[in-house]
């Protein structure tokens, strides 16, 4: 809790650009093709459902170099996660929602 | 591989210096090496195509310092092979068989220099004293004196190409626009533009080793008519075993580009009656030095190729970004002073071709990778017209009650002709499109075929595009955030 309380407070006083946690969702040709930019929306949408705007954010990024495993996905400097439109809402809350103390 | 690809000698014999170069910079023995090459490349004892072995040697030795960096003192990336240039007739009018020693010597009597005779029946005309107004050549019943002009000369409409007292070509660096023209017509090959295929190649290779370094490859969307003999999926591939991270298509910066254009257009054009594209470096070089003050025309937005390659630093600040495309004059655009560095290198589809050999990728042996993040908009910016289509389609679909009336200029002379109309405020249209090269980019000096190009090509591959229009393929990208605009005095000298 404590920690939370006072990224919120830096947060405030540096002004935000620091985000807990930056969903970064590969839109090279490969995962464009696997529906990546659906996956993307997907988040977006999520993250204003659930009001984590603060708190998350998604970005687009180039080849994470496994495209077998597309959509890759990557939370921060996490390992690559495969998703699709379909499981967006599950990895969302498994990953961003849950994963919040 | 097969060496049906080449459409002549000096295309082979480009790419084969620049292949081994680039095995030689593979090994890092470039600097030990390189001074044997000529060796190498002409074993002999017989000449390959020219009068001797030794000249072919030392033509050799001089386009093997071209694509290792060049003239240093010359700034421009276009440059002269003087030792290769000594071929050609400078004379323009000549007698040819044809004339029958006629009794009226038309032709000595139309002359006003008194530059021709008549030698045992037979008219000569005295290449020092001719003036080259050809009235000769008008007079003759015979059509017998022929009119060449040095393919160079005749090549370059930027005026930039002139002839030494010794004979030789020389390029007008204050006027040439590096379209790469003179480089593609010059039936010798003497003239060549400047290659980093060195740097990249080091580049890749330390990439190899070192996680950190990230080096992506863009391509222009040319490359639909460019390698005949595998498919734009396998060429894809083999771009990637190369060592790039990944492989992006500049046609989603055209898409980015045609978004901002159109924004631009639609904001200024009441107050600017006129305005020009900024997509096409040549072009814009041209207005730079032979319209100067048709300057403040040209959009300020930035080129696809600077685009996408801002689009890919700004997802991954360790990006290194590498252009491949069929244009020499991208190569001047990348040191340009307010985007210099944004994209790293540009290199051409001839360039590749022979780093795909140097490296033993085999393009018929790969298996296809996907290219596929641009719209139909951004694909068909390759040929001339599909910027107009692009920003038609966009303004279009805005609902403005704003006119646009766009001229699709073909090559530097009907550039030039709109250019002159703009000028003297008698233009017939209010937005122009110009593409230095004939059929648009699909026509640049440095790409692997210039057979008739179908522009059918190249919209049969832009429906290919998963995106149909520039609003998908833009909507996961925040582009409000990417900076689109040229410097302020871009325009300056």
């Amino acid at each position: 809790m404590n920690i939370v309380v006072i990224f919120n407070v830096v947060q405030l006083i540096i002004g935000s650009d620091i985000y807990m946690k930056t969903i970064r969702v590969c839109i090279g040709s490969s995962c464009h093709l696997k529906g990546a930019y659906e996956v993307v929306q997907g988040f977006q949408q999520l993250i204003k459902e659930n009001k984590l705007d603060n708190d998350v954010e998604v970005k687009a990024s180039f080849c994470h170099g496994e495209c077998a495993k597309g959509v890759s996905v990557k939370i921060n400097d996490s390992s690559i996660f495969s998703v699709n439109k379909d499981s967006v809402n599950s990895f969302f809350n498994k990953y961003i929602v849950k994963d919040r103390v | 591989m097969n060496l049906k690809v080449f459409e002549n000698d000096i295309q082979l014999i480009k790419y084969e210096v620049l292949r081994e170069v680039i095995k030689l910079a593979i090994k890092g023995t470039l600097k030990k090496e390189s001074k044997n090459l000529f060796k190498v490349l002409i074993p002999g004892p017989k000449a390959r195509t020219r009068c001797c072995i030794h000249k072919e040697r030392a033509i050799i030795g001089e386009r093997l310092k071209i694509i290792m960096g060049g003239d240093k003192r010359n700034k421009n990336v276009v440059e002269v092979i003087s030792i290769a240039c000594d071929e050609c007739p400078i004379q323009r009018f000549t007698v040819t068989e044809a004339c029958r020693g006629c009794l009226t010597h038309k032709c000595v009597q139309a002359c006003p220099v008194g530059a021709i005779h008549s030698i045992n029946r037979r008219s000569y005309i005295d290449a020092n004293k001719c003036i080259e107004c050809g009235k000769c050549r008008e007079v003759c019943p015979y059509n017998a004196i022929s009119d060449v002009k040095r393919p160079c000369i005749r090549a370059c409409n930027a005026g930039a190409l002139s002839i030494d007292e010794d004979k030789k070509a020389v390029i007008d660096n204050e006027k040439c626009i590096q379209c790469g023209a003179c480089v593609y017509q010059c039936p010798f090959g003497a003239i060549m533009d400047k290659s980093s295929v060195v740097d990249v190649t080091k580049l890749l290779m330390e990439a190899k080793e070192d996680k950190t370094k990230h080096v992506y490859a863009i391509v222009a969307p040319a490359i639909s008519s460019q390698f005949t003999y595998a498919k734009i999926g396998q060429v894809v591939s083999g771009i990637k075993q190369l060592g790039f991270k990944d492989v992006i298509e500049v046609a989603l910066g055209a898409d980015m580009v045609a978004h901002n254009e159109t924004k631009e257009f639609l904001e200024n054009i009441e107050e600017l009656k006129a305005m020009t594209s900024s997509c096409c470096p040549a072009f814009v070089s041209y207005i730079k030095k032979h319209y100067p003050e048709l300057g403040k025309y040209v959009s300020n937005t930035v080129s696809p190729m600077i685009a996408i390659s801002k689009l890919i630093k700004n997802t991954d600040p360790l990006a290194k970004v590498v252009f491949i495309g069929p244009c020499t004059a991208k190569k001047m655009e990348i040191k340009e002073a307010d985007i210099k560095g944004i994209t790293d290198y540009a290199m051409t589809f001839e360039e590749l071709q022979a780093m795909l050999d140097a490296f033993e990728i085999n393009l018929e042996e790969c298996e296809e990778f996907p290219l596929n993040n641009a719209s139909f908009y951004g694909r068909i910016f390759a040929r001339a017209g599909g910027l107009t289509e692009a920003v038609k389609h966009l303004v279009e679909s805005e609902n403005t009650s704003t006119e646009f009336t766009p001229i699709s200029c073909d090559g530097i002379i009907e550039c030039d002709k709109a250019l002159k109309l703009l000028k003297y405020n008698r233009s017939n249209g209010n937005f122009i499109e110009g593409m230095a090269c004939n059929g648009g980019c699909i026509g640049g000096p440095a790409s692997l075929n210039h057979g008739p190009k179908d522009k059918k090509e190249v919209d049969k591959y832009g429906k290919l595009a998963l995106e149909k229009d520039v609003s998908d393929s833009l909507r996961v990208i925040k582009v409000e955030k990417i900076d689109l605009h040229r410097g302020k005095d871009f325009m300056n000298k």
